[in-house]
């Protein structure tokens, strides 16, 4: 690679080589993936293909244990780094299954959350700053005092980790299928919010199987992963390609057998 | 165990010791003597030395309760009885003799009374040396001073309730303490008068090997509200220190008594109180109690609903670190038809800490129409970390409803890896998951004690975290 030759131009998350294993069985295999502040790519794959895998090995949830590559942000490796610490340093990821933690109310978390962050906000200004951005992901100012993920729907839980994004503003943000679940309504709010973060400032990894969000959110680049790899990348017209022929084809030319993977050739359909 | 304790006063705010302050030291251990002297410098009538006599004797018949905490290493011979700080009562904190003033000062005592207290007990060692009233509530009859003035001032009212909720001969602490009490606050609200400022205790042993007695007793009369509140704290030593404190509330027709206690001994501190209330007719009593600290808590509130309609709440939190066992719960004892309750317990152990819930609910044959839901929740946050429950249920009416649940859970690694992904440090995220986790008890409280029982919570975090 020319990592060592040219300077980094701007920060990015750099993924070389990554092997992870859960519990001992080897669940991602040699990912390389690259994604610059300031750009959106979408990560796609059928179930079971490593995506949720590789979002919390880069944000060091400890259940995933990296047995070699690496994973750096700004060039400096995250490897060694507690998920706290990823975070202060601008990652962020929204999870496919957001944690309830009950007692702690969505106003006391994102205090926490901007204090963490260098962002100890005036009481007033924080407030206003929480009414907002619920607003704008058309959620009642009601949630403020509800305890985090407690008895949210999905969908009020995946519109609450866009909340958090808009608050929090990221340098990198990982979304791991926020999209999934959502009525047409609520995804076009949640593709709205993310258009409305979108910009130099923040690179997007956006983790899906279906296009469905990328009609309201255009990636800049796409990402094909299958039995822990990133087997293809290229521009937009590759989720076109996976709308009309399914994964199958290429997952073949990657030398991976389809039927073998769990809901793979199916994931364009839904 | 000694060791144990002491390794962790690095967590513990309040374990600064201002050196001895007293005017008399009563001799180590008990006897007649030291209890007939404690009785002669408080110049008490007849009654109540022989009161004291009498306890004396159930105390030293009855053996060591086994059923609970283990008490084997609490040694009643090591034990200072009777420790008065002061010749005098402070009205003004001026009046304080200034080292003890400078131990509530560093305790924030005066600051909280001027910003938001309607009355303040202040008792160091055995007596209480500072207390004052709001005069608005004083002008309405409502009575707020020390136990032995109680029984100066006011006899007839003193010994018409005094030991009638809680009898002498209940169990060996309570025996204890009717002997050798001193201190504590004697509170009465005439009828229809509501208190709606808290009326506060503050608890302070200062040396080593002392043993703390107070006695407290609250009687609201018909319509009247009242909310009292007690804290402590202790010096962290080597040796043990024991508190043994009787509490009886009587609340008469209509009356609503709130009684929230924040419990934070140092970690050598045996902590075993027996607290007992009677609600009559249509009477409101609530326990709010929180145990952060001591060696050893053994306490389990009750409430004897008499009268029909009484409703009883009994809330707790416990805290059991490394070394601690805090043994908690609470008793309803439903004697009148259509009385309700409800039993909430959060427990949190971490390191080799341990709680349990130890409850008993009861049903009279008579008590028609009952209704009681318990519910004990306890939160592990460590693999050396324990919780029992010991709930007894004792049930002779058909007709009562009766809801009991019951939790176990450990802190998440989701939800530490949830509020990681936002910033938040491991440590700085138990503490939330925690305070979480209590918060419908930290809920029920003043706004400035659930503030300070946040704090405390994350300065128990401190360190726990590799
Ligand atoms: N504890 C575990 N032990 C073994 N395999 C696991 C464990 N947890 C997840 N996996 C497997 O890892 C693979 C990748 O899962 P995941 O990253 O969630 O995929 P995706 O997000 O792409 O659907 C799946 O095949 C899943 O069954
Ligand atoms: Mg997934």
């Amino acid at each position: 690679m020319t990592g060592t030759l040219t300077p980094v131009a701007t920060e990015a998350l750099e993924i070389e080589g990554l092997a992870v294993e859960v519990d001992g069985t080897r669940i991602l295999d040699g990912v390389d993936l690259r994604v610059p502040r300031g750009e959106v790519h979408a990560l796609m794959g059928p179930n079971g293909s490593g995506k949720s895998t590789l979002a919390y090995t880069v944000l060091g949830h400890p259940k995933y244990r990296v047995v070699a590559g690496d994973c750096r942000w700004g060039g400096i490796s995250l490897l060694a780094q507690t998920p706290d610490e990823r975070a202060r340093r601008g990652l962020f990821l929204s999870l496919q299954y957001p944690t309830a933690i009950p007692g702690v109310s969505v106003v006391n978390f994102l205090r926490a959350a901007l204090k963490a962050h260098g962002r100890d906000l005036p009481a007033r200004e924080l407030l206003m700053t929480l009414r907002r951005e619920l607003e704008a992901l058309k959620m009642d100012s009601a949630f403020l005092s509800r305890y985090i993920n407690d008895g949210f729907s999905g969908g009020e839980k995946k519109r609450m980790e866009i909340v958090q994004l808009a608050v929090l503003r990221p340098a990198l943000a990982i979304l791991d299928e926020t999209d999934s679940g959502l009525d047409v309504d609520a995804l076009r709010t949640v593709a709205e919010g993310v258009n409305r973060v979108r910009g130099a400032d923040m690179g997007i990894l956006i983790i899906t199987h279906y296009q469905r969000i990328l009609d309201y959110v255009t990636p800049d680049r796409v990402h094909v992963m299958a039995a822990g790899r990133v087997i293809a990348s290229g521009g937009r017209e590759l989720v076109d390609r996976i709308e009309r022929e399914g994964y199958d084809r290429l997952l073949q030319a990657a030398g991976l057998e389809p039927s073998r993977l769990e809901g793979a050739g199916s994931a364009a359909s839904a | 165990m000694a060791v144990a304790a002491k390794d962790l006063t690095k967590d513990y705010q309040f374990g600064f010791n201002d050196g001895e302050v007293y005017v008399f030291k009563a001799a180590k251990g008990l006897s007649r003597e030291v209890v007939a002297d404690i009785s002669r410098r408080k110049s008490e009538p007849a009654w109540m030395l022989a009161y004291r006599l009498k306890a004396l004797e159930h105390f030293q018949r009855r053996p060591l309760p086994t059923w609970g905490a283990d008490l084997s290493e609490l040694d009643f011979d090591d034990i200072y009885y009777y420790v008065r700080p002061a010749e005098e009562q402070g009205r003004t904190w001026d009046e304080v003799p200034a080292a003890i003033k400078q131990t509530f000062d560093r305790l924030g005592i005066p600051e909280a009374e001027r910003k938001y207290l309607a009355g303040v007990s202040a008792q160091y060692e055995s007596e209480v040396v500072y207390h004052s009233i709001n005069k608005d509530l004083e002008r309405q009859g409502v009575i707020f001073c020390d136990c032995d003035t109680g029984l100066r001032e006011h006899e007839d009212i003193f010994r018409q309730y005094f030991g009638t909720v809680v009898p002498p001969n209940d169990n060996k602490f309570a025996a204890l303490n009717s002997s050798v009490w001193s201190g504590g606050s004697f509170v009465y609200v005439p009828k229809g008068v509501r208190v709606e400022i808290p009326l506060q205790a503050y608890f302070r042993i200062n040396s080593e090997s002392m043993g703390q007695f107070e006695r407290t007793l609250i009687i609201a009369e018909e319509g009247s509200f009242v909310h009292y509140v007690e804290g402590c704290t202790a010096p962290t030593y080597s040796r043990d220190s024991l508190h043994s404190a009787v509490v009886e509330i009587i609340a008469q027709p209509g009356a609503h008594v709130r009684y929230t206690t924040i419990q934070n001994w140092s970690t050598n501190v045996y902590n075993l109180v027996t607290k007992r209330a009677i609600a009559k007719a249509g009477a409101t009593v609530q326990w709010v109690d929180g145990n952060l600290g001591s060696k050893v808590t053994a306490k389990y509130p009750s409430i004897y609903l008499m009268g029909e309609g009484a409703h009883g709440e009994i809330l707790s939190v416990a805290f059991a670190g490394d070394g601690q066992h805090q043994d908690a719960g609470g008793k309803c004892i439903h004697v009148a038809p259509n009385t309700t309750s409800t039993i909430v317990s959060k427990s949190v152990s971490k390191g080799t800490g341990r709680t349990s819930y130890r409850g008993h609910l009861k049903v009279h044959p008579r008590a028609h129409g009952v209704r009681s839901t318990v519910r004990c929740d306890a939160l592990l946050l460590d693999e050396s970390a324990r919780s029992d429950t010991y709930p007894y249920m004792d049930i002779e009416a058909d007709d009562v409803e009766i809801g009991h649940e019951a939790t176990v859970s450990k802190v998440g690694d989701e939800q530490l890896f949830y509020l990681g992904s936002r910033g938040i440090s491991e440590q700085e995220a138990t503490a939330m998951v925690v305070n979480g986790f209590i918060e419908p008890f930290t809920k029920e409280l003043p706004m400035e004690y659930a503030v300070e029982l946040n704090r405390l919570i994350a300065l128990q975090m401190e360190g726990s975290v590799g």
